[in-house]
């Protein structure tokens, strides 16, 4: 292998662009004669919506459109589609609550769009919307799931639904989880609050919608891939074939999950840029992407696991209340259940499991995927049970770890819960962060903390995920006449460095360089097809789609190579840029090839250029699996955390780029850490943000996060080409419960046994009184 | 934010000028309170006054036994400033550790006392050094300066110009910041004057006050367990999402121990 290809540490050929600032955003481009959208949102979590006024607002200087939701009833505007519901315990198929792109009688959460204000500039958009009167008469409001749930709440969408339960669903065996649990020795069981996030990328959505002549529709937006976007608007919300709407997605500034979903103000940008003929352009500030950029988590859980006195794992049993918010968003119903219900066996030999979830609707921002999105709670549920289970047993939790761990040669191991997890050494990745994480040495260390004041924990976590099974990838590759290689994919860079590891793959198998290869993404007019960038598919899937192709443009190769070396494609191999003759050294270059592609006679089955575009799809999902190892000194007297040293042991299968994989393994590491130490999206009684910006709502940043250390073992997966497993979500699901579990081994010392996140030092302040028997 | 006209005088005279001839004026020092403000549309102002040419506020000077400090001095400025570092490095460590880059490169000693935010690093100093607050014409002294939550004895239109703290024996500054904000849920300075020991304590209840309690203990000993067990009554703290007044009151005592402590 030479200097690129599988293994090697290519830096990003974006970061040029990124660091100097020359990257192109949505809100960095503007069209000649854009209007600007300005949007009027719900200042209520619940009211009806009486009457509303917009009479003067239209009337006012700039303003060229003014739109209600009856304006979109009356053009037909459909509902923001759902894409996933899950299968209801009651085996009834639910449908999803309407959701207009502009409220319609009522509103069901604070920052609701209510009404769209057109005008030539957005001051004067803005300017207008404060002329709008609207007679709201206020609901009762349930800001959370308990008061959803609570006899004689309101219904936000009777009569659709009499209730806010959207559905029960549930996945395992009651029957012999009851077994499992009435032969226990000993039964732990846990009260776990999964903290409701902000997504909070650094580039707030924005949009601008065109029409052209023909009333075709281009929408330019941050997305995670266009074509999901298209789809959902082509079928539901503008009833039309989706050949009439392009999704154009230039650079994108941290997605989360969230840039994956189809919004409000996406669809009231088509609608007015098809029915004034003109340009608009909408950009969220901080302050809308607060209110109505989807939220992730919120669950509440009561687990409980069942053990021989000797700490082998029986069953597990967990109920939780997943929160969708005032409406589903596409996948809001789906993250709570399917997406992360059946990982709660975590990485071990579970004989038993139930798990049961009820899906409410509150009056709150919808809620879909962050980063995770399921798995971080289910390994985080099942991380802290598993440590309160040790310290109830008196077995070191790293021993309890291993006497019930998955062994190498049970793999494919089906779980309890249905999945079956391909493949991993999780003893192995264990032992190796503990040893350079000095697992053994904590003691010394505590002592020595104890001397400055300090409490010192050391907390672990065992995670294992699922990622990049379902939909394939279908790129396009093909070479120019120059020798130029482009690769047309379908799914969408938001930060990872996808230009810079399809183009390394190529490159590595073409032996060629990375500045003839040009990747595009983020056209739909340009790239056929796609499924997007989610669940850490883009590598696994993505980039075996990438190999298979190249592989494939290799063997068109060798058939016109061996035409044009009058010899049998057989006999043809390809090495070192070059089709050869096997055992002679009769061979023609790569480039010369490509120009016979072109200009010479074809065989059958070469085509100009090479092209090529055959489908991946991968034969199941991966497990990517690894151990963390956090350690942190807690200062009682403040409550105030601080990262000593963090280890990361990691299985993600075969590394591709091992920068750009730990790039993306610190990254998910503070979005983890964030949850359990800073973030928290908090709404009052009356449904309310009270975390609406960063004065507020504090982000992990550069002096409240630890360098970490960071290796990995590969455990090939054989579910997809490459043997990558995936890693934009690990870092994340492992985070959060090393770092709350070494608060709370900290914290052990002082009597607490218990803590929700964020852990905060008000919160660790309030514990430490309370386990003392203090007022706090 | 809302239109509105802006001017950027060249002197105290043409910026009071400017100020009383429109109806509903505005100064603007660093903006990093009044920027937000506009841009949230939760003020309308007329006119905004910039004060970031004028000459008279400007600069740092140490004299003897003060060292005073222009108004519109940066944060960033007052915490390089060699002459501050060596005469009152409380007072740079202070405005070293106010927000973040952007706001200390933007923010001022002069804006940040006349907005009087109750979270605010500087009014901890101004209280804990017994400085003097200049106007064009009159000088307040530290305890009449500041009267309440965002409320100062400012008269409308009346700018701050300068602040002359005089040096203390010694002094720390100690801050238990919001997470998010880095605001001071609790800040407290401690202080030996020439007027005997002074803790003043900012972020922990409606604006800056000082703690006799602790002052008396420290003038006896002059340790930390000396002001570790006073209790702050709780009643007048303030709560939020951050912090009870229960926890801002305990804080109290750690941060005027750890002040203590870093001076002694």
């Amino acid at each position: 292998m030479g200097k690129f290809g599988v293994g090697q540490p290519v830096r990003r050929v974006e970061d040029q662009r990124f660091l100097t600032g020359t990257g192109r955003f949505t809100d960095d481009i503007n069209v000649d004669g854009q209007l600007h959208l300005y949007v009027l949102r719900s200042p209520y979590a619940h009211a009806e919506i009486r009457k509303i006024d917009s009479a003067a607002a239209a009337a006012a200087s700039g303003v060229v459109a003014v739109f209600t939701g009856a304006d979109f009833e009356t053009l037909g505007v459909g509902p923001i589609p759902v894409a996933a519901i899950p299968p209801a315990n009651d085996g009834v198929k639910r449908t999803a609550p309407f959701r207009p792109a502009i409220a319609t009688g009522r509103v069901r959460y604070v920052g609701e769009p209510v009404v769209g204000v057109v005008a030539d500039t957005l001051a004067n958009a803005r300017d207008a919307s404060e002329l709008i009167e609207i007679d709201y008469a206020e609901l009762p409001v349930a800001a959370t799931m308990p008061d959803a749930l609570a006899s004689g709440a309101t219904a936000l969408h009777a009569p659709q639904y009499p209730s806010n339960l959207l559905l029960h669903w549930a996945i395992g065996d009651d029957a012999a989880t009851k077994e499992a649990f009435a032969k226990a020795d000993k039964i732990v069981a846990i009260d776990i609050v999964n903290t409701r996030i902000s997504p909070t990328a650094i580039e707030p959505r924005a949009v601008i919608g065109e029409v052209d002549a023909n009333g075709r529709i281009t929408l330019t937006l941050p997305t995670q891939g266009g074509h999901g976007q298209r789809r959902w608007l082509a079928s539901s919300v503008l009833k039309v074939p989706e050949s009439q709407i392009r999704i154009v997605t230039p650079d994108v500034g941290g997605a989360f999950g969230m840039k994956n979903f189809l919004f409000n103000e996406t669809v009231i940008c088509a609608v007015a840029a098809r029915e004034l003929k003109k340009p608009v352009k909408w950009t969220a500030d901080r302050s809308e992407s607060f209110l109505n950029d989807v939220h992730g988590r919120d669950q509440l859980s009561h687990a409980e696991m069942a053990l021989t006195k000797d700490g082998k794992f029986l069953g597990i049993r967990v109920s939780s209340l997943g929160n969708v918010g005032a409406y589903l968003s596409q996948f809001g119903a789906f993250i709570p259940t399917a997406a992360g219900g059946a990982m709660h066996c975590g990485a071990y030999v579970f004989p038993a499991a139930a798990v049961d979830v009820k899906v409410v609707m509150t009056n709150t921002t919808p809620l879909d995927a962050y980063r995770g999105a399921g798995r971080p709670e289910a390994a985080y549920l099942v991380e802290r049970l598993v440590e309160k289970a040790a310290r109830e047993l008196g077995i070191p939790s790293v021993e309890l770890r291993r006497r019930n761990f998955i062994k190498p040669e049970q793999f494919p191991f089906k779980t309890a819960l249905g999945q079956t997890y391909d493949s991993g050494r999780y003893e192995e990745v264990m032992d190796a962060a503990l040893t350079r994480a000095d697992y053994a040495g904590i003691a010394a260390r505590r002592a020595e903390a104890k001397t400055r004041g300090k409490l010192r924990g050391i907390g672990v976590s065992y995670y294992v995920e699922a990622c990049a099974g379902g939909s394939g990838e279908q790129p396009v590759l093909s070479f120019d006449r120059n020798g130029k290689l482009t690769i047309r994919i379908g799914t969408q860079n938001n930060g990872q460095g996808h230009e810079t590891v399809y183009a390394q793959l190529a490159a590595g198998l073409f032996d060629m360089e990375l500045e003839d290869i040009t990747i595009i993404q983020g056209d739909t007019d340009e790239v056929p097809t796609g499924n997007g960038t989610g669940g850490s598919r883009s590598i696994p899937v993505g980039g075996s789609a990438v190999q298979l192709n190249v592989a494939k443009m290799i063997d068109q190769g060798k058939s016109l190579a061996a035409e044009m070396m009058e010899a049998a494609t057989v006999d043809v191999e390809f090495a070192d840029g070059k089709f050869r003759i096997a055992g002679t050294d009769r061979a023609v270059g790569l480039k010369d090839v490509i120009a016979a592609s072109f200009d010479g006679k074809r065989p059958d089955g070469v085509t100009e250029g090479l092209r090529v575009s055959e489908n991946f799809n991968p034969s199941g999902a991966t497990f990517p699996n690894g151990c963390h190892v956090c350690e942190v000194d807690v200062d009682p007297e403040t409550g105030t955390v601080a990262f000593v040293r963090y280890t990361i042991q990691d299985d993600l299968g075969i590394a591709v780029n091992p920068m750009t994989m730990a790039g993306q393994i610190y990254g998910g590491a503070v979005q983890g850490l964030g949850q359990a130490l800073y973030e928290e999206a908090i709404y009052d009684s009356t449904g309310q943000l009270l975390t609406g910006s960063f004065m507020d709502y504090c982000m992990p940043r550069a002096d409240n996060t630890p360098s970490f250390d960071f290796a990995y073992t590969e455990v090939p997966t054989p579910r997809n080409a490459l043997g990558a497993k995936g890693a934009g979500e690990a870092g994340t699901i492992g985070a959060t419960p090393a770092v709350a579990n070494a608060v709370l081994d900290a914290l052990a010392a002082v009597g607490v046994t218990h803590l929700d996140m964020p852990m905060t030092p008000l919160r660790i302040w309030q514990a430490i009184q309370s386990a003392q028997g203090k007022a706090a | 934010m809302y239109a509105f006209d802006y001017t950027r005088p060249k002197d105290l005279a043409a910026a009071a000028q400017s100020f009383a001839g429109s109806d509903e004026p505005v100064y603007m020092a660093g903006g990093q309170t009044l920027i937000p403000t506009l841009k949230q549309r939760l003020r309308r102002p007329s006119l905004v006054v910039d004060l970031g040419a004028l000459p008279e506020l400007k600069g740092i000077a140490v004299a003897g036994n003060l060292v005073t400090i222009g108004a519109m001095a940066t944060h960033a400025e007052v915490a390089a400033s060699a002459d501050v570092r060596r005469a009152i490095p409380a007072l740079a460590d202070l405005a070293q550790h106010i927000g973040d880059p952007q706001v200390r490169n933007r923010g001022t000693l002069g804006g940040s006392i006349a907005n009087a935010d109750p979270a605010a690093d500087y009014p901890a100093a101004i209280v804990a050094l017994g400085a003097t607050v200049y106007t064009p014409t009159r000088s307040i002294a530290d305890a009449d300066f500041f009267t309440g939550m965002f409320e100062t004895a400012l008269e409308p239109g009346e700018l701050v110009v300068k602040v002359a703290f005089p040096v203390p024996k010694r002094a720390a500054y100690m801050k238990f910041r919001n997470p998010a904000s880095r605001y001071a849920i609790v800040g407290v300075m401690v202080a030996e004057t020439a007027s005997g020991i002074r803790v003043a304590v900012t972020g922990a209840g409606p604006s800056v006050f000082r703690v006799p309690e602790m002052e008396a203990a420290l003038a006896k000993s002059f340790t930390a367990d000396a002001v570790k067990a006073i209790a702050v009554p709780v009643d007048d703290l303030n709560a939020d999402l951050h912090a009870t007044a229960e926890y801002r009151a305990h804080l109290i005592g750690v941060m005027a121990a750890r002040a203590v402590v870093a001076i002694a």
